[in-house]
């Protein structure tokens, strides 16, 4: 699709090194939204605006524009602690299976359990 | 024998979970190569969006009846809103909006090539939104399947927003076709300039496309160009048929067998020339995009200094 | 199709207000793809919907009461400018970011009171229109006085170029409180508002939010008025042949 890089027959593909930028715009923001009462928030982006009131009035118009949310939050990017999701942190815990109820064999009669 | 290498270790994981058909998440490892494309790819499809802009808010101020101008500007604030979701998802991999709209600015990234050429009727936004935003979901809805995750649900997002733009494209094309001598002679005279243009814009033959393999191995790309382009012709010549307008093509012609319908040869000298910047209005395209930047520098750097006032004051009273 | 005008003081009350929201929303049109950033195009052009949206359920609801063959459609694109009983703030025209929110937010501070007023208005329709437009009007306000109030305490050349824009407007405002016998007779009849007892609402509003930009009112106390009776500046003329030139040359065809 023509969203990809082209080059014309004869041409050299341009290479362009990404890292370091001149910043002059807002900073960002991840914005979370609760689709509706019973839900909880749910990442769905982020934007850019120079304060807190801005970055929620941008996410209203930006991500509620087909009333998919009742209540938003917004958190400056630099405030988002991540997990290394490469850590073995999160390596399924296949020692423990007693923690699933599979595990368990219950009879029938006993019902409900 | 050595314990693996954070990189032979980071190279499996990744192949892995692209044979599986699962998602690449911003944190993960990832070649250079892939990193670089998809950032590329979604910086370009969001300049793309922006610059789509113009040629639509060419007609809100003449738009006929408040309810067309009211879908016109609902239409083109989304195009904005879809602008805002593949920027986000290209900030996930390290590099700022400010960076990629310079490159834009300079001419570095392109962006779609359909977004220069003009809108000289009514009947053009109604061509848009049928033809070009048509050929947009062909693509869009392929990419819901593309392997970056951030990617995948921005384009999930847009395709849900983006079914009513064909609609209420072609919904005006209806209504022209069924019109005065005029509007019919509008409707069809907006076709023949759009209907080329949009073929264009699935990019070059499969032959000629260079980072096709690697893309499809990637699975960035799910399929082809070539494959898209027929999805979208053969969807797009019934429509026309039903307006009782001509298609532009006098090789056009139905392959009874396949059920596909083949086309003339596409005008290639026309694409090279745009992508290359030469297309008819890519300079007036740019330099609108430019002098918005460049008129709100004082508002930018108001809002920041006003930010950071606020932010002292706030430390100074606690 | 020749010039339309209503007849019923009703409608000739609803239009008013139809064309207030009108040419705002044409401006604010105009504007969309400028904005100094991405995000700022996302919410001008949600502003525009939102008045172009306003108008349009009170031409409809104008059209209806005067009856025949007259469409909402019909009122916004075939009056000219003296058949155009708009405020003139609102066809003031911007050169940039600060105008198009220092019009905006005068405007604003005028119409939350307005709507508020009118939702509970003795006519069933335009207290359902108030309602929403209230609601909106709230998002509104916040957003074009968080505008002033960032720009005006911001850089001295924000603070400069939005004191020039406040100067610029100003005289126009005197204007959005303003009451005719219109006004009057259908405020008695508690249909409408008299535009004169908004005055203190605008201006304890526009006064905080002037202090807390730092920006003050110009010493220039002259105003001017006339958009009611169809007598207004020199840009809405321009404004309304832009807007209405596709139906005025093709006219009785459907779009």
């Amino acid at each position: 699709m023509s969203y990809e890089v082209h080059v014309a027959p004869g041409d050299e593909p341009q290479d362009i090194q990404f890292g370091g930028g001149t910043d002059h715009g807002f900073p960002l923001w991840e914005v979370f939204i609760r689709a509706k009462r019973g839900l909880s928030h749910t990442h769905v982006g982020s934007l850019h605006a120079p304060d807190a009131e801005t970055a929620i009035q941008n996410a209203r118009d930006g991500y509620t524009r087909r009333a998919e949310g009742v209540s938003v939050w917004v958190v400056p990017s630099t405030e988002i602690v991540a997990s290394d999701d490469a850590d073995s942190m999160f390596e399924p815990f296949e020692h423990v299976p007693y923690r699933h109820p599979t595990f368990y064999e219950i009879p029938d009669e006993v019902g409900q359990l | 024998m050595d314990a693996p290498t954070e990189q032979e270790q980071g190279q499996e994981t990744f192949d892995a979970v692209i044979e599986a058909d699962e998602k690449v998440e911003p944190r993960d490892w990832m070649p250079d190569g892939y990193r670089h494309t998809v950032i590329r790819q979604m910086a370009q499809h969001a300049h793309s969006e922006v610059i789509g802009m113009q040629p639509e808010a060419n007609w809100i101020t003449r738009a006929p009846t408040l309810l067309r101008k009211q879908i016109l500007i609902a239409k083109v604030q989304d195009e904005a809103g879809h602008g805002l979701y593949l920027y986000s998802a290209t900030e996930t991999l390290g590099v700022s909006r400010d960076e990629l709209q310079e490159l834009l600015h300079t001419g570095k990234h392109k962006y779609s090539s359909i977004f220069n050429y003009p809108t000289l009727s009514w009947a053009d936004i109604g061509a848009i939104g049928w033809l070009v935003d048509g050929a947009a979901i062909v693509n869009q809805i392929v990419l819901q399947g593309t392997s970056y995750g951030p990617y995948s649900r921005a384009m999930v997002k847009i395709c849900k927003e983006e079914s009513f733009h064909a609609r209420q494209g072609y919904s005006i094309m209806m209504i022209l076709a069924g019109g005065s001598d005029e509007q019919k002679a509008m409707c069809q005279d907006a076709i023949d300039r759009w209907w080329w243009p949009a073929l264009m814009m699935f990019g070059p033959h499969d032959a000629e496309s260079a980072h096709t393999a690697e893309s499809m191995a990637w699975k960035i790309k799910r399929k082809t160009n070539d494959e898209m382009r027929q999805m979208f012709i053969d969807q797009t010549v019934p429509q026309a048929q039903y307006l009782g307008m001509t298609i532009p093509d006098p090789d056009l012609a139905l392959n009874e067998e396949s059920g596909h319908w083949s086309i003339g040869p596409i005008d290639w000298d026309e694409f090279w020339a745009t992508i290359k910047g030469d297309g008819r209005l890519n300079r007036e395209r740019i330099a609108h995009k430019t002098k918005a930047w460049d008129d709100g520098a004082w508002v930018r750097a108001g809002a920041t200094a006003y930010a950071a006032k606020q932010a002292k004051r706030l430390d100074k009273s606690a | 199709m020749s010039t339309v005008t209503p007849q019923t003081a009703l409608a000739t009350y609803i239009v008013r207000h139809a064309d207030d929201n009108v040419v705002i929303g044409q401006r604010l049109a105009e504007y969309v793809s400028r904005a100094p950033e991405l995000e700022e195009d996302l919410a001008v052009s949600n502003l525009a919907l939102d008045h172009i949206g306003v108008a349009d359920h009170l031409f409809t609801y104008a059209a209806k009461i005067e009856g025949g063959d007259c469409t909402g459609d019909d009122l916004a694109m075939f009056r000219a400018e003296r058949q155009y009983t708009n405020l003139l703030l609102v066809e003031q025209p911007h050169h940039g970011f600060g105008d198009v929110m220092v019009r905006q937010f005068l405007f604003d501070a005028y119409q939350l009171p307005l709507w508020g007023t009118l939702s509970d208005s003795t006519d069933d329709t335009i207290a359902g229109i108030a309602q929403r437009a209230a609601r909106e009007s709230t998002y509104h306000l916040r957003h074009s006085s968080g505008w002033v109030i960032r720009l005006g305490d911001g850089t001295d050349e924000s603070h400069e170029r939005m004191q020039t824009a406040v100067d610029g407007m100003w005289r126009f405002t005197g204007e959005l409180v303003e009451a005719d016998d219109l006004d009057r007779q259908m405020a008695a009849e508690g249909v409408g508002v008299d535009p004169s007892t908004l005055r203190d609402a605008w201006e304890s509003t526009v006064d905080a939010v002037l202090e807390e930009a730092t920006l003050t009112r110009p010493s220039d106390p002259f105003q001017t008025s006339g958009g009611r009776s169809g007598m207004h500046t020199e840009h809405l003329g321009p404004m309304l042949a832009e807007m209405q030139w596709l139906q005025r040359a093709n006219p009785g065809l459907s779009w």
